[in-house]
Formats: C-alpha cells, sequence, structure tokens
C-alpha cells in the first residue's frame, strides 16, 4: 500500500472510522517473535541485558503509543502475548542451540536458523499447551507433627469422592497365592497370576472381571502385551499367550523356565530371563525370536526395563546389575551395587535414576547416565519388591508392609509418605498409570491402595488413552504397528539417532570398498611387461622391479625435505630481519 | 476434590477424572482427544520419527506412477510441442509430416488438426496473447495459424504466410511485443506486420538449431549453433554479444523463468549445462545422468527444478543446481523422446517422442491427482517434512534413490562409469609423466568450454 492510499482516506473520514478500519490486527503468537522474546525478557528478569531492557523499554513506550489510537481510547494493559514461564519452557527443550561457525556454508546456517525457529515455536506452543491442562495431580499433606504415613488407607478413603474411595479395595484370594500383578498401559486393566496357577484379567475400575482361568501349572510371571487384547504368562515349563478372553493363542516352547518378563511397548519385544540365565526378545507383532543372550550368571529373577532407552536391567544374586539391548551379546555395562545378592530393580520413566535393594538391607538409587550412585538407604527389613510410579513415587516392600517413598533422588528421606500393611508378604507391586493407585499382590490374594500423587493426571489422547473406544484403540494398534522401532535401534542414549554421525575416514572408506567390491585407494601392484628375447627372466623382471619399489614413498621424502628446506630457510629470513632490528616502512607489506 | 475431615485430619487430593471430560457425548460427535505433549509421555521420539520416515519414504516409492495418460493420434513422430500461454489444458504439437494438432488435455482428446507444411514443422510458439501461434516448417515457410478453429464450412487458412529464403529450424516469440525470431541459417527478428526480417545476426556459422527469448530481459536472445556454440544477443543491437563454444554442439537450450540470467542448454555429450550468462566461462552446474545426447530442455515455471528429453528414451528431472537427475522416467513403448515441456502449473511434464504419441506425466510421480482433503492434505504436508528432515539416513537415502531403469539402460550407465573411470585414470598417467604442470587438472567444469568469444 502506497503512502498516498493511506492518507487520503485518513482526510476523508472521520477520525473513529479511520481507526476502525486500519486497526492494528490482533497479536498473533507467529507474528511477532520479539514481542515474546521481550514478555520472556521481563518475565525472567535476567541480569546483565540492560541495553536489551532498555531497548526494551523504548519500544514499549512505542507501542503503546501505538495503542492509544485504539477507538474506545484504552490501551490493552496486557500487551502482546502473555508470558511463558522460564520452567515450562525448560521442559520442553529438545537441546541446547546450534553454534554457528563462520566457515559452515550459507545455505546450511539458513537451514539450522530456519529449523531453530520452528523447534522453538513448537517449544513455546508446547508450553502454552502445558499451562492449560485440565487435570491436577493428586497430594496428601498432613497437618503439622502430623506423619503422612501414619494416615491409614480407610482414612484416605473415607475423605476423598465416591469413584475414588472403590478404587480402594481387597480381593481375598489366598487359596492360589502369592500373586503377580501388571496393569495395562492405559491403566484400565489389571492382570494378575496366582503362583498356583490362578490368571485373571480384570476391568478394576468397574470390577468387571474379563476372564479368569487356571492354567494347571505353576505360574512365575504374567505381563500385558501391547494392549488389553493380549497377556503372556510364564508357566512351569515354556511361555504362553493368552486373549483377553483366556483363550490359549500360542504356546511358545523356544522360551522356557521363564521368571520375569518385560514388555517394551513401541519396539513390540516381550523380553524374558529364564532360570538357565538366557535372555530372550520376542518381537510380537511377527511372533519372531529376536535375539537370544546367555548371560551366564545364573537364575535371572530380577528384571526391569528402562522405558527411556528400552535398555533392560538384570540384578544378579552377586550384587551386580547388568544393562542388556538385544544387539550385543555381553551385557553393555555392570554395576556393582550391592554387598549381597539384588533383590529388586527399578528405573524412572525418564531414565535417569535406577533403584536397587539388596541383600544387604540397603536401597540405593543410581544416576545411570553416569553410572554413579546417588543415596543409600537402611532399611531394616529390606526391600523385596520396588516400583516406581510416574511421577516419582517408590513403593518398597518388606516383607508385608508396603511403603511409599517421595523424592528419593533428590533429598535424603527419613520417613516413608505412606506405609500400608498387607496380610501377607508381598510378591508383586505394580503403579497403575495414570492413576493414584498401588497394585499389591500377595499371598493373601491382590490389594489396591490409593496412593496420592502417584500417577501422571493428563494423559495423552494419542498414546495411551484410558477413556479410548474399541474404533480409537483399533486405529492406535494400526499406528503403533506401523511406527514400531526396531529392535537395533535399542541404544544407551535413543536420542543419538538424531545426531551427526561423525563417520571416521576409515569408516567411510570401509563402505566404499563395501559397495565398489574393491579399494579404489588401493595401490596397483607394478607387473613389468613381458618383453621377448630372454629379457624377461627372472633376474631383470627383479631388477625391473625394484626400480619402481618406493617410488612413492621416495616422491613424499623428496617432498618433505623440500618443504624442510623452505620452511628452515625463511625462518632464518626472519630472524636475520630480527636481529638486525632495522625496519623499512615498506616490511609490513611483505609476506 | 480437597476434601477435609474436621480440624485435625490431613488434606487430600486423589486423581479423579470425569469420564465425560474424555468420552464424546454422543455418536455422532467425534471422539475427543485430549493432549499433552510432555516429552517423558512420549519416549524413543527419534527413532519412531526415523521409523515414521522410513515408511513414508517407502510409501513414495510404492505410490510413484507418474504416467498419467498417452496422447496418440499424430501419424509421424512429435517434433514439437507448444504450451498456451493463457489456459492450462491446451497443448499444441507439430509432427514430422507437418501436421499440427491442438489437444485438449483434460479431455484427453484432439480438438483440432491442420495440415501446416510440408515436411517437418520444425518450431512452433503461441503469441502472448494465446489468441494465434506461429509454425516453421521444412518448405521454407513461417505461417501464423487462428486459435479458434474455422467455422463450419471454413477452410483451414493461416493468418499471414512469409515465405524465407532457407529453412527455418525454430522459433521463438517476443514476451510483449509483436516480435518472433527465427533459426536456420542466421538468426533473424521478424516484425509480425513485416514480410522480411528487421535484423539478421550471423557469426561465421551455417546454421542454427535453437533460438529462445530471455523472459525477463526480453530484448535477449540466444541460440544453439551447429559450430559447438551458444550464442547471444541483444535484439537491439546489429550484431552478437557473445558466443561459448563447447567441445559438442547443443540441441536447445532453456532460460530459467525466475532467474533468467542462467539458462541451461543440452548438449550431444549427453550433459546439461547450466550457463550464468553474465559468466560464461565455465558452467554453474553440469547436469550428467543420460546415457545419450539430450534433445530438449525445459524449466519448471517455479525455476527450481527442469527436465530434460534425450535419445537414449528416459526422461530426467534435475534440480536447477543438482548435478545428477533426482527423478528419470521411462517406459516400454517410449522411443526416442523429441521435444519436452512442462506445464505452466507445475504439476505435469508433456513428452513428444518418436513413436507418434505425446505423454503426459507427473512432475511428482508419488503425487496424489484430485482434491485432498485437509487430514490428507496435513499427513502428505508431515511426511514431506519427515522425508526431508532424515534425507541423510543410509536406509532412508537408499529407499528414496532406488529407481527401476531398462536392462540396456543399466549397462550403459555402467559402462560410461568405466570409460570415465578409464579416461580418468589414463589422464593421471599421462600427468604422472609429463613435466610437472604441463597437463592441468580440469574440473568437470572447465572440461567442456573450449572458449568464450566476445
Amino acid at each position: 500500500m502506497s503512502t498516498t492510499e493511506t492518507t487520503d482516506p485518513a482526510v476523508l473520514l472521520p477520525e473513529g472510522l479511520w481507526h476502525k478500519l486500519h486497526r492494528k490486527p490482533a497479536a498473533r503468537y507467529w507474528k511477532d517473535p520479539q514481542e515474546v522474546a521481550r514478555k520472556d525478557g521481563n518475565n525472567v528478569g535476567k541480569t546483565g541485558q540492560q541495553q536489551a531492557q532498555k531497548a526494551n523499554k523504548r519500544r514499549l513506550v512505542e507501542d503503546s503509543e501505538d495503542e492509544e489510537q485504539v477507538l474506545s481510547g484504552k490501551s490493552d494493559p496486557f500487551p502482546g502475548p502473555a508470558p511463558i514461564p522460564e520452567d515450562r519452557l525448560q521442559k520442553f527443550k529438545r537441546k541446547d542451540k546450534t553454534k554457528t561457525s563462520r566457515s559452515q556454508h550459507y545455505k546450511l546456517k539458513d537451514i539450522i536458523t530456519r529449523s531453530e525457529e520452528t523447534s522453538e515455536m513448537a517449544q513455546k506452543q508446547a508450553a502454552r499447551l502445558d499451562l492449560v491442562l485440565p487435570e491436577d495431580a493428586g497430594f496428601l499433606e498432613g497437618d503439622e507433627d502430623e506423619d503422612t504415613c501414619t494416615i491409614s488407607q480407610e482414612d484416605i478413603a473415607d475423605s476423598v469422592d465416591i469413584t475414588s474411595a472403590t478404587k480402594h479395595f481387597s480381593l481375598k484370594l489366598s487359596q492360589f497365592g502369592p500373586y503377580r500383578v501388571d496393569y495395562s498401559n492405559t491403566g484400565r486393566q489389571l492382570l494378575l497370576g496366582g503362583r498356583r496357577g490362578h490368571v485373571a484379567c480384570i476391568d478394576w475400575q468397574t470390577k468387571h472381571l474379563m476372564c479368569e482361568i487356571n492354567v494347571m501349572e505353576s505360574v512365575n510371571d504374567v505381563k500385558w502385551l501391547h494392549s488389553e487384547a493380549m497377556y503372556a504368562v510364564a508357566q512351569k515349563k515354556c511361555l504362553y499367550i493368552y486373549d483377553s478372553k483366556g483363550i490359549e493363542l500360542h504356546c511358545i516352547r523356544k522360551f522356557n523356565d521363564v521368571l520375569r518378563m518385560q514388555f517394551l511397548p513401541f519396539h513390540f519385544l516381550l523380553v524374558t530371563a529364564s532360570a538357565t540365565s538366557f535372555l530372550q526378545y520376542l518381537d510380537v507383532s511377527v511372533g519372531k525370536e529376536v535375539s537370544a543372550t546367555c548371560t551366564k550368571t545364573g537364575r535371572l529373577d530380577v528384571m526391569c526395563q528402562n522405558p527411556h532407552n528400552a535398555i533392560v536391567h538384570l540384578g544378579h544374586s552377586n550384587g551386580t546389575v547388568t544393562l542388556w539391548s538385544p544387539n550385543q551379546k555381553e551385557a553393555l555395562a555392570k554395576m556393582l551395587c550391592h554387598q549381597g545378592a539384588v533383590r529388586s530393580v527399578a528405573v524412572d520413566k525418564t531414565g535417569m535414576y535406577m533403584v536397587t535393594s539388596g541383600m544387604d538391607k540397603k536401597m540405593k538409587v543410581y544416576d545411570i547416565r553416569s553410572f554413579k550412585p546417588l543415596k543409600s538407604y537402611f532399611l531394616p527389613a529390606g526391600a523385596s519388591c520396588l516400583s516406581l510410579s510416574q511421577r516419582g513415587l517408590l513403593s518398597a516392600a518388606t516383607g508385608d508392609i508396603v511403603q511409599v517413598y517421595r523424592d528419593v533422588w533428590s533429598t535424603p528421606v527419613t520417613k516413608p509418605y505412606m506405609a500400608h500393611r498387607v496380610q501377607k508378604a508381598v510378591w508383586g507391586m505394580h503403579f497403575c498409570p495414570f492413576e493414584d493407585v498401588l497394585g499389591v499382590g500377595h499371598g493373601d490374594g491382590f490389594t489396591s491402595l490409593l496412593v496420592p500423587g502417584a500417577g501422571e493426571p493428563n494423559f495423552d489422547g494419542l498414546g495411551a488413552n484410558p477413556y479410548r473406544s474399541a474404533k480409537q484403540r483399533q486405529e492406535w494398534e494400526v499406528k503403533a504397528l506401523l511406527e514400531k522401532i526396531q529392535p537395533d535401534l535399542i541404544t544407551l542414549d535413543p536420542t543419538e539417532l538424531g545426531r551427526v554421525d561423525h563417520a571416521t575416514f576409515e569408516m567411510k572408506h570401509q563402505d566404499r570398498v563395501q559397495a565398489l567390491g574393491f579399494d579404489p585407494l588401493a595401490k596397483q601392484k607394478f607387473v613389468p611387461r613381458y618383453k621377448k628375447k630372454g629379457r624377461s627372466s627372472a633376474g631383470n623382471h627383479e631388477k625391473r622391479k625394484r626400480k619402481v619399489a618406493h617410488e612413492d614413498l621416495r616422491e613424499d621424502i623428496q617432498k618433505t625435505a623440500e618443504a624442510n628446506v623452505t620452511t628452515e630457510r625463511e625462518r632464518k629470513e626472519k630472524k636475520e630481519v630480527l636481529l638486525s632490528g632495522k625496519r623499512s616502512a615498506l616490511d609490513r607489506f611483505k609476506k | 476434590m480437597c476434601n477435609t475431615r474436621g480440624p485435625a485430619m490431613a488434606e487430600v487430593k486423589v486423581l479423579s477424572r470425569n469420564p465425560d471430560d474424555y468420552v464424546r457425548e454422543t455418536k455422532l460427535d467425534i471422539q475427543r482427544v485430549p493432549r499433552n505433549y510432555d516429552p517423558t509421555l512420549h519416549p524413543f521420539e527419534v527413532s519412531r520419527e526415523y521409523t515414521r520416515a522410513l515408511n513414508a519414504t517407502k510409501l513414495e516409492r510404492l505410490f510413484a506412477k507418474p504416467f498419467v495418460t498417452s496422447l496418440d493420434g499424430h501419424r509421424d513422430g512429435v517434433n514439437c510441442m507448444a504450451k498456451h500461454t493463457k489456459t492450462l489444458s491446451t497443448l499444441l504439437s507439430g509432427s514430422c509430416d507437418g501436421e499440427v494438432k491442438v489437444w485438449n488435455l483434460t479431455k484427453r482428446e484432439c480438438v483440432r488438426t491442420l495440415q501446416a507444411h510440408e515436411g517437418f514443422v520444425r518450431g512452433m510458439v503461441v503469441r502472448f496473447c494465446g489468441s494465434s501461434f506461429f509454425t516453421v516448417g521444412d518448405d521454407k515457410t513461417i505461417k501464423q495459424w487462428k486459435m479458434e478453429a474455422p467455422g463450419y464450412g471454413e477452410e483451414e487458412e493461416p493468418l499471414n504466410t512469409i515465405l524465407g529464403k532457407s529453412v527455418f529450424t525454430g522459433l521463438d516469440h517476443h514476451q510483449k511485443d509483436a516480435v518472433f525470431a527465427t533459426c536456420g541459417q542466421q538468426v533473424d527478428i521478424w516484425d509480425e506486420q513485416r514480410t522480411s526480417p528487421i535484423r539478421s545476426f550471423t557469426w561465421g556459422v551455417d546454421s542454427f538449431s535453437a533460438v529462445r527469448f530471455n523472459p525477463v530481459e526480453t530484448e535477449l536472445l540466444a541460440s544453439c549453433a551447429s559450430d559447438r556454440s551458444v550464442v547471444l544477443y541483444d535484439m537491439r543491437e546489429s550484431t552478437p554479444l557473445k558466443k561459448v563454444i563447447m567441445t559438442m554442439r547443443s540441441n536447445t537450450l532453456c532460460w530459467n523463468p525466475m532467474e533468467a540470467y542462467y539458462f541451461t542448454c543440452c548438449n550431444e555429450d549427453y550433459n546439461l549445462y547450466t550457463y550464468d550468462m553474465r559468466f560464461l566461462d565455465k558452467p554453474i552446474t553440469v547436469h550428467m545422468d543420460h546415457v545419450s545426447a539430450a534433445l530438449d530442455v525445459d524449466y519448471s515455471p517455479t525455476g527450481k527444478e527442469f527436465v530434460s528429453a534425450s535419445f537414449d528414451k528416459t526422461i530426467r528431472i534435475f534440480a536447477k543446481d543438482g548435478g545428477h537427475s533426482r527423478e528419470v522416467y521411462h517406459t516400454k513403448r517410449m522411443q526416442h523422446v523429441i521435444c519436452i515441456k512442462w506445464s505452466l502449473d507445475n504439476k505435469y511434464i508433456l513428452s513428444g517422442s518418436d513413436e507418434m504419441n505425446i505423454r503426459l506425466w507427473k512432475a511428482n510421480a508419488a503425487e496424489k491427482l484430485g482434491v485432498m482433503s485437509p487430514r490428507e492434505r496435513e499427513a502428505a504436508n508431515y511426511n514431506q517434512t519427515l522425508k526431508e528432515k532424515f534425507q541423510h539416513h543410509p536406509q532412508v537415502r537408499r529407499v528414496a534413490r532406488h529407481r527401476h531403469l531398462p536392462k540396456s539402460l543399466y549397462h550403459q550407465t555402467k559402462e560410461l562409469r568405466v570409460m570415465k573411470e578409464a579416461r580418468r585414470r589414463k589422464e593421471m598417467n599421462v600427468r604422472k609423466h609429463s613435466k610437472p604442470e604441463s597437463v592441468p587438472l580440469l574440473t568437470e567444469k572447465e572440461k567442456h568450454v573450449v572458449t568464450v568469444v566476445k
């Protein structure tokens, strides 16, 4: 729009109408990144940005002048987009800004800046959405001089609403116990596996029994597969897969004497640890064994997975914890964690902390990114079972007492957050995802405990959605299968795939040799030409070969010798100039 | 749900969701999908994105069916084509028996046929206003035709006929003036109103194969001459500006419509060369991949890519700065491709070949034709971004680069590679055994330029 066009109507129109027509459009988050930055800057109030703040103030004044032109005459008290708290922004930060160097190509620089801008915008949008999430996490606060661990489950159940109160219940199943427990990844279904063959799956919120069977064999562990339609049961001899109606789908004889199981939901891998010290990976989407590793460490009855990078942790009787991936026959890492045998291992969902408990009656917290111990606690009876919730609560079972701890890795904990005594020794324990519920399987059945603040309050509808319909589940299943991660992508650092691989020259060369089928850089062997009249006798042949031998080497030596001579000469000349001390005005133009 | 039970009791809140907030009210609603972008709820994001990108790349190759249709009706090989300047659906084609056909591309049918010349139709161009078109032929005539078909009972008559002195091999029309240029034994500039050229350019050569007006600097022209040179002219001057002589002859050239100081010429030595007209001493890019002479080239209207037709029975699409093609099109039945055009909506490619057919191809092989729903569009955009993000990963690259080639072409490519390697080795040996710096190291760009004359 040219200037004449803008001024002409202003003369003709009354002023108010003119403003109405030419009012500034509403602020949009994509329009003015400077304004966002300004608000952030004001919010954080960092020191050392005085200059920038001054400039911002100046701009603010200018802006307010612009605002005055609004029809009502009032200025917007909150100009620009709303500020975003720094901690929220930090939550969605993927990586630091790339350092641009001068030597970078201008096109590359452009690509990098553009991608960084988009990721920053995505980060801000996600942080904004995080502010308006509908649900808040639960909590339990005692009055002053009241320990929260003294509050009983009945008191909690009495004080919360009816639906929440129904989440505290007990199943008395003394006949086939003790029980292993597993919740499906949406947290809606509960799977119970009794030692003496009783397997039951329950929609535990409605208390609707989906199926109940007795496999007439001892059951070591039970595990839901990717959805609530299938589950795996590790029985006395081999591994069985049943559907949610209790119909046997598969009997996998190759997986025998399985004691513990883990399911990697994004890889569709069922990982089993057996009494014969075999660690096996089963791809449940195609039914193929991916890898079988003999760990050579005896009976494997302590196992957990790192949900952040899909590495499997195994605890051993000699006090070590080993880390395994399906791509390597040896352990990725071995950590000596306890003096006695390891009884239980748990890893939190961010993949930062590992909690172990051992026969030495200690419970230890490790940073598993750097493999360093952080905290060590002494539990008088020792913890037999550990489980970590989505929000980082730790439950530890000592005999028949279940204790829940809070912030075990950040602050030294002296008292449990909650405690509860069940009827008999605890056998299996699992926090329910997206609910403030801890399921405890013990010798006398199953108890569901209310643990306020355990579950993630806001689920993602496209991931594990507890309220999904059958249609949504089907769609999710197709999508999940399509983006199944291949087992060879399991590494200690899952973001490694997104980073630049600085392949060394040798590696690149090796690839090239493999692709071409020959080595393009290999020197061709000199074969002297055949000459007639006896001139290709063996002696002559060798003589001619010797002439050519080391020719390249000689050339190289010659070159380096020449270079040495020239540098020496230059050095001497410089030295002479310095010693003579006479510098003419023209010396600065010399090289 | 904060409940307090008397003064001495603790405060407790337990997660309790109201299902009504998460489930749709009626079956007519769409499902509610609450989102939480917390990174800890979405682990393995890089690996999952990579898997998606790999799937997207595979799907792209699966859907890559570029051939749309074939227009048959000519009774001899198609020698030249012209895009209509005003309507997308009209295409003109001239064949080796002097016949010109006007096609309706949406209906895929021929709407008009006229016997324009005796012998070949050598060149054809639509006037910028779209009301008429010019043809030149082997019968030494330039004819101007009306775009509308003659009424019932009327004779098919040209508007104007100019009888030249020699055979014309090509023509092009000025962007906005009533001026056109022809080439043959010399490059002539014609006024539409006159029967003799207003200007003739010669520079010691006896024939030219193509002439093209610059789309932006409209007075500039470029032509390909048979003495292996590409000559630049200014219409307002009486002499040519400059020329670059290459090792082999260029067949045709095309200006980049967006950056009109670049032009690309297709050469007999199987390569295409993009030149900056200001610096002709070496090409900006050498585009290699054809295994026989490149016969025609046309830029996309965006100026980012161009398409080339070759004697090796293939069509290749190059990025304007890419040394190798991003796409190759071929069919069993397509013979030597003589002429090629990129449609003005940037969606299609038209090729005319020896075996009398005009073929319509998609410019983007895996693109879905027709209207896309918003969801579809969104998914396609997302997949495109993913493919770009992971394009350098070896698995993704391998899938994306894979093209099936006819056996003969495949072997020819290999043979050419071997020949090139042998030549390189020989040159290396010559250099090794001659006086240092007497055999200079030439880059691929410098190799093919003989000299620049001003």
